[in-house]
């Protein structure tokens, strides 16, 4: 019984809590910004202690930025190094030795000898004991002694086609090498020099393409399933009977985001500044300013996301398909966007990060100015207007539904 | 000048080709307790929506608290208080948190809704429970902490979806309790249910049924209208007419 009492001073307090005639008048200041922020600020305020609870959300903000750094960084290196040689040396001398020794010189080959004979190259291959196979003919001595070039047969596994190509290159340099220390002179030399990334760290190249990743994971994807859980659990219906205004209620969603994004953004930079040694040329400032509109795209577009998304699942899934897969396959991030089929060139021109890459890859390696770089610049401004108006205007659609 | 808290003249709403209300015509006096009757997807939730401003209607206008739905959902929205079956609460967040952030998009004075939170967690026994999340309250705890966090800006006319669904029998009854006391505050409620013994706790009824208001009337003149000992009766002979 004493329960029953309890529940019904309830009431009481809550009707009786505010000294009002009971035609709900409120008690906040009259001017229209202190209104919208004192209604904005709860939200944000609420929407941080969400992320503070919540395990996935900052995994995804906290984790997944370092893990990605590291993978980047280590894992996938553009070089390829201690490479499997087999070396079949049926000439047996002194010139054979010496062409061996230019392999083993070269820090790309790890040279073993082997005497299984050429039919047996392929089980190496197959037992991926090597990745490459250099036959010197028997010979090879007495040509190279006279006036007509002498051949050697170079077998590579070319299971991996880019890894096969990378390897011939190596394998050519060698041989260079070795044509040159015999005094034969090439006809013509091919010199390439490597501007702005000079020792072809893959650091310098995955950056850029990271931090896009980051931001839009953030801001699409992590705004996108914070408005679908609130759809979900009904509390979205709740915020929306009281006076709040849309654009309050997506403000206070933003904003959180928005902030950490952001540190994000300056988290990975130092990291590739200090720790990765990537330098930062041009100004600092204009990769800001890019990271700014790139959020804002990225806002808008996982605010339309979340107007068609009723649940977190689709919310995530949509997200997935509209932002991450395009940034890391047709932003130029990893695909050079050149070597793409026409059909997908045209689709890169509709994916935002394509946009922003040559600003951060322009500032931070070849010191872009903004006189080179206005037009994406532009093309952001001009993406970020068109989906927000997209969005807002769908927003408000769905509200009804 | 009329003084109806609720009233509406063929409010309809129309999804593509269904229709899901049909010439709603009510008007629900201030501080009455009215019941709105029907099955589950006879329009009662739909109804309630566009009354509460979630909804656009598509024919038809209305009145809340004197405000037009259409243009003057603003003011409508100060003056009501809206409860679903869903307790929309945020689960992870703790008791405390939820009546400070419902306080605080209705726009509530710091100092004023700091000391109306300390009273309310005080009056729900949830004090020592301060530091625990929402999610593992029990259901009647949940229900009553909806409650208070929708009527945290003292409205005029609360509109409950259904909030008693769910929950056992006697807190459904403590429920009702606390729906008389509001009453008695010069308060009007606006309650939806299908359970029919609490249609006879309402003031006023109206039965739905496929978007159409079928009766209505106090449970008294309808059960001696269709000669029915119960409310529930009365509902499954209109309803399976």
């Amino acid at each position: 019984m004493s329960v029953v009492r309890r529940q019904l001073s309830v009431v009481w307090m809550t009707c009786n809590g505010q000294q009002t005639t009971g035609n709900g008048q409120l008690t906040t200041d009259n001017k229209p910004l202190a209104k919208n922020m004192s209604r904005i600020i709860p939200i944000i305020r609420k929407e941080f202690i969400h992320i503070r609870r919540d395990f996935r959300t900052l995994i995804i903000i906290f984790a997944m930025p370092i893990f990605m750094l590291l993978m980047y960084g280590y894992a996938i290196n553009m070089e390829i190094q201690n490479i499997d040689l087999a070396m079949i040396d049926h000439s047996l001398s002194p010139a054979s030795r010496e062409l061996v020794r230019a392999f083993q010189g070269s820090r790309f080959f790890t040279v073993t000898y082997f005497d299984g004979g050429e039919s047996a190259i392929e089980k190496l291959f197959h037992r991926r004991d090597a990745k490459m196979a250099l036959i010197i003919p028997q010979d090879f001595a007495r040509i190279i002694g006279g006036p007509a070039p002498a051949s050697v047969q170079i077998l590579i596994d070319a299971g991996d086609s880019n890894t096969a190509q990378l390897l011939q290159n190596y394998a050519n340099v060698v041989l260079q090498t070795y044509n040159a220390g015999r005094g034969v002179v090439a006809p013509f030399e091919v010199r390439a020099t490597i501007q702005y990334n000079p020792t072809l760290k893959s650091a310098y190249y995955f950056v850029p393409g990271l931090v896009a990743l980051i931001l839009m994971m953030i801001s699409a994807l992590l705004t996108s399933l914070t408005i679908a859980r609130e759809k979900e659990t009904g509390t979205l219906e709740q915020i929306l009977v009281s006076p709040v205004r849309p654009f309050e209620i997506i403000t206070g969603k933003v904003v959180p985001y928005l902030f950490l994004a952001f540190a994000d953004g300056i988290l990975i930079l130092l990291v590739a500044r200090f720790w990765f040694e990537v330098p930062i040329i041009g100004n600092l400032a204009l990769i800001l300013l890019g990271c700014l509109l790139f959020v804002g795209v990225a806002l808008s577009f996982g605010l339309l996301i979340s107007t068609l998304a009723r649940t977190q699942q689709v919310a995530m899934m949509g997200a997935l398909m509209g932002t991450l897969l395009p940034t890391v396959m047709l932003s130029g991030f990893i695909f050079p966007i050149a070597s793409m089929p026409k059909i997908l060139q045209f689709v890169t021109y509709l994916v935002p990060a394509r946009y922003f890459l040559p600003v951060v890859r322009g500032v931070m390696l070849k010191g872009n100015t903004i006189f080179h770089l206005w037009l994406p610049l532009g093309m952001l401004v001009l993406m970020g207007i068109f989906f927000l108006m997209i969005s807002a205007k769908r927003f408000k659609m769905t509200l009804e539904v | 000048m009329d003084n109806y808290a609720v009233q509406t003249e063929n409010l309809g709403k129309r999804f593509g080709k269904f229709d899901a209300v049909k010439n709603l015509n009510l008007a629900v006096h201030e501080g009455e307790i009215f019941g709105f009757l029907g099955a589950n997807g006879a329009g009662k939730t739909t109804a309630i929506r566009m009354l509460c401003g979630l909804l656009l209607p598509s024919s038809g206008s209305g009145r809340v608290a004197g405000f037009d739905i259409y243009n003057e959902n603003e003011k409508i929205k100060q003056r009501i208080g809206y409860m679903s079956q869903k307790f929309s609460l945020y689960e992870d967040l703790t008791p405390a948190e939820n009546i400070e952030f419902y306080g605080g998009v209705y726009g509530l004075k710091r100092q004023a809704l700091l000391k109306k939170r300390a009273a309310l967690l005080d009056e729900l026994g949830l004090a020592e429970q301060a530091d625990t999340t929402t999610r593992s309250l029990p259901l009647g705890f949940k229900q009553r902490l909806a409650l208070s966090c929708a009527l945290l800006h003292d409205p005029a006319i609360v509109f409950l979806d259904e909030p008693t669904g769910g929950v056992d029998p006697e807190a459904r009854r403590n429920f009702w309790d606390l729906i008389y006391h509001m009453a008695q505050q010069g308060k009007t409620i606006f309650v939806t249910t299908h359970y029919m013994d609490e249609a006879e706790y309402c003031h006023r009824v109206s039965i739905m049924y496929q978007g159409e208001i079928i009766a209505l009337g106090s449970p008294v003149e309808l059960k001696k209208q269709y000669v029915k000992a119960s409310m529930q009766e009365v509902f499954i002979h209109l309803v399976d007419r």
